[in-house]
C-alpha cells in the first residue's frame, strides 16, 4: 500500500453560491459516503475541509490575500488515503462528490515514502 | 461512523441553515450596513458549504453552531480587512458578539441575534420598496430560503425571483438606509409595513400554487416566527401584532385539514371539524384576546374575529362573520374581501343574494371566484355552474386545485 492525497479543488465561479438547506444536505451526504466507502476498505489515513479564506506568499516574501485574487479554483480540501497503485487512487478520487460540481477538479499526488527513498 | 450518528448529522445541517443562517445574516447586515447586504449572504452562505464538506469528511463538530460562528466571523474579519473597512473597534463589536456568543453559547441571552433580526426587518420594509419585493428580501435573509424555493413558492422561475431580489438591493444601497430603528414618529406605520409583509409571507404559504406542501407549512410558520419577535419586543409590541398573530394561529390550525390525500384543497364546508388543530386554535384565542388592549380596530382585528368564528363553534355564526365582513369593507376595499363576505352572505341569505353581491366584484380573472359562483348557481341553474367551473379550471395554476374544480363539474 502506499500513501497518496486527494486535493478538492474548487471553481469559486461557477459553484452554487447559495445552496438550498436540502441541498446542502445532500452535499455532506455525499461526503459521508465517499469517506465511508474508503474508511470501509480500510484505506482512509485522515482528511480536512478548508475555509475559503487565504493568504498567500511568493518569493520575495510578497503576500497577498487570495487565492481567489488571481485564480478561480481554490483548494477547498483534502484528504489522504492508502491505495495499492495510482490506479486505485485515481479511482478512489473519482468518486469525490465535488466533482458534480461543473468546473471543479480533483489532484492525486502520491506522497514520497522516506523509507523509500533512502 | 455509525449510522445513527451519521443521520443526526444529516437531519441536523438543513436545521441549523434555517435557524442560525438569518442570525448570521442579519447579524453581518449590522456590521456591513446594508450597503452590502450580498456578502452577508455570501459570507453566511459560504460558512455553510464549508460545513457540508468539512462536517461531511471530518464528522460533526462537538458544537456546530459555535463552529458556525467562529468560522462566519473569521470570513467576516477577512473580508473586512481586505476591503480596508476593519479600522474602528465599533465596526467589530457586533461581531465580537458573534464570537462570545460563541463561545459561551448558553450564557448570552439571543438578545444580540434577535435585536440585528428585527432591525433588518424594520429596514426591508421601508416605503419606498416595493412590498412584493420586501416579501421576497424577507423571505431570503430573514428566513433564509433559497431562491429556488421563494421561486417555487411564487410560482415563477429562479431568474425571476433573482432579478428580484438584486433590484431590491439595488434599492436598498441607493436608499442609503440604515439598520436604525425608525423614530417614535415614523415607527407607527413603519410596524404596518411590517405586519403587512409578515401577513403576505404567511398567504405566500396558506394560498400558494405551490404543490409543495413541506414548503409552504414553512412559510406559514416563519411567517408566525417574525411576528412571534416583534411581539416578544417591548417597542414593536402592539395590538395589531397580536391581531395579524392570532389571524394566523386560526388559519394555522386547518392548514392540515384543507389538504386532501392528493394535495388538492379541501372546501371549509368539507372539512372534517375534529382534524382542526385545537392548540393552534387556543393559541389563537390567547392573542385575540391581548390583541384587545388598545383603541383600535384595525382590519387585522376584524380579520382575526372572522377567522375565531370560522375555528370555533358559535351560535349565529354566519350572521356575526357577514357582520365582520360589512366592517372589514369599510376600512380595507379589496374585492377579495367582498368575495370571502359574499360567501358568509350565501351562508346566511343564500345563493341568490350571494350571486347578486358578487355582480358588483372584479375578480373575473380570479378562480376562486369562478369556482365559488359555480358552487352557487349549482344549485339553482346548472348551465351558469358549468360555465363558470370551466372559468374557474382556465383560471387555476396547480393540478391539483384544477382536479379538484373538475370534479365538482362532474358532479353537477
Amino acid at each position: 500500500m502506499e500513501e497518496y492525497i486527494i486535493l478538492m479543488r474548487l471553481d469559486l465561479i461557477t459553484r452554487d453560491a447559495q445552496p438550498s438547506p436540502e441541498q446542502l444536505q445532500v452535499y455532506m451526504q455525499q461526503y459521508h459516503s465517499w469517506i465511508d466507502g474508503i474508511v470501509a476498505a480500510g484505506k482512509f489515513v485522515g482528511g480536512k475541509g478548508l475555509s475559503t479564506e487565504g493568504k498567500v506568499i511568493r518569493f520575495g516574501k510578497v503576500i497577498t490575500d487570495g487565492p481567489f485574487a488571481e485564480v478561480k479554483e481554490s483548494i477547498a480540501g483534502f484528504i489522504s488515503i492508502r491505495a495499492t497503485d495510482f490506479d486505485d487512487a485515481a479511482r478512489i478520487a473519482a468518486d469525490c462528490p465535488i466533482l458534480n460540481g461543473k468546473g471543479n477538479s480533483v489532484e492525486v499526488r502520491r506522497i514520497v515514502d522516506r523509507e523509500q527513498r533512502s | 461512523m455509525h449510522s445513527s450518528f451519521i443521520m443526526e448529522l444529516e437531519n441536523t445541517l438543513p436545521h441549523l441553515f434555517r435557524t442560525e443562517y438569518r442570525k448570521i445574516v442579519s447579524v453581518l447586515c449590522r456590521t456591513f450596513g446594508l450597503r452590502d447586504v450580498e456578502t452577508a449572504e455570501d459570507i453566511a452562505s459560504e460558512t455553510f458549504l464549508t460545513a457540508a464538506q468539512s462536517w461531511g469528511i471530518e464528522g460533526m463538530p462537538p458544537n456546530p453552531t459555535a463552529w458556525l460562528y467562529t468560522v462566519a466571523r473569521n470570513k467576516a474579519i477577512n473580508h473586512l480587512k481586505r476591503s480596508g473597512v476593519f479600522k474602528s473597534q465599533v465596526v467589530t463589536s457586533y461581531l465580537d458578539g458573534m464570537a462570545t456568543q460563541s463561545e459561551h453559547p448558553s450564557e448570552l441571552p439571543n438578545e444580540v441575534f434577535e435585536d440585528s433580526q428585527l432591525r433588518l426587518m424594520f429596514a426591508l420594509c421601508h416605503p419606498a420598496i416595493a412590498v412584493e419585493m420586501q416579501v421576497a428580501l424577507c423571505l431570503r435573509l430573514l428566513c433564509g430560503f433559497g431562491v429556488g424555493e421563494i421561486a417555487e413558492a411564487f410560482v415563477t422561475d429562479k431568474e425571476n425571483i433573482s432579478k428580484r431580489l438584486l433590484r431590491a438591493k439595488g434599492h436598498l444601497r441607493d436608499l442609503n438606509a440604515t439598520l436604525d430603528m425608525p423614530p417614535g414618529s415614523q415607527m407607527h406605520a413603519r410596524i404596518g409595513a411590517v405586519l403587512t409583509t409578515i401577513y403576505l409571507v404567511f398567504n405566500e404559504g396558506y394560498y400558494s400554487n405551490s404543490n409543495d406542501s413541506v414548503l409552504r407549512k414553512d412559510l406559514c410558520l416563519e411567517a408566525i416566527r417574525l411576528c412571534t419577535m416583534l411581539i416578544e419586543c417591548k417597542s414593536t409590541n402592539v395590538p395589531e401584532a397580536s391581531a395579524l398573530m392570532a389571524l394566523m394561529c386560526f388559519h394555522f390550525s386547518r392548514f392540515e385539514s384543507r389538504i386532501g390525500t392528493e394535495g388538492e384543497l379541501i372546501p371549509y364546508d368539507e372539512q372534517v371539524v375534529s382534524s382542526w388543530n385545537v392548540d393552534w386554535i387556543t393559541r389563537g384565542g390567547f392573542f385575540l384576546q391581548r390583541a384587545g388592549r388598545g383603541e383600535d380596530v384595525t382590519a387585522f382585528h376584524l380579520e382575526a374575529a372572522i377567522a375565531y368564528y370560522h375555528a370555533v363553534p358559535a351560535p349565529e355564526k354566519w350572521e356575526t362573520i357577514l357582520n365582520l365582513y360589512d366592517k372589514l369593507l369599510l376600512i380595507k376595499q379589496s374585492p377579495i374581501v367582498a368575495m370571502n363576505r359574499a360567501y358568509a352572505l350565501y351562508k346566511v341569505a343564500g345563493p341568490k343574494d350571494a350571486i347578486a353581491a358578487l355582480e358588483h366584484v372584479d375578480l373575473d380573472d380570479n378562480h376562486l371566484y369562478h369556482a365559488l359562483l359555480g358552487q352557487l348557481w349549482s344549485a339553482i341553474e346548472q348551465g351558469r355552474a358549468r360555465y363558470h367551473f370551466n372559468r374557474a379550471i382556465d383560471l387555476a395554476q396547480s393540478t391539483s386545485v384544477k382536479q379538484a374544480l373538475r370534479k365538482k363539474l362532474d358532479d353537477l
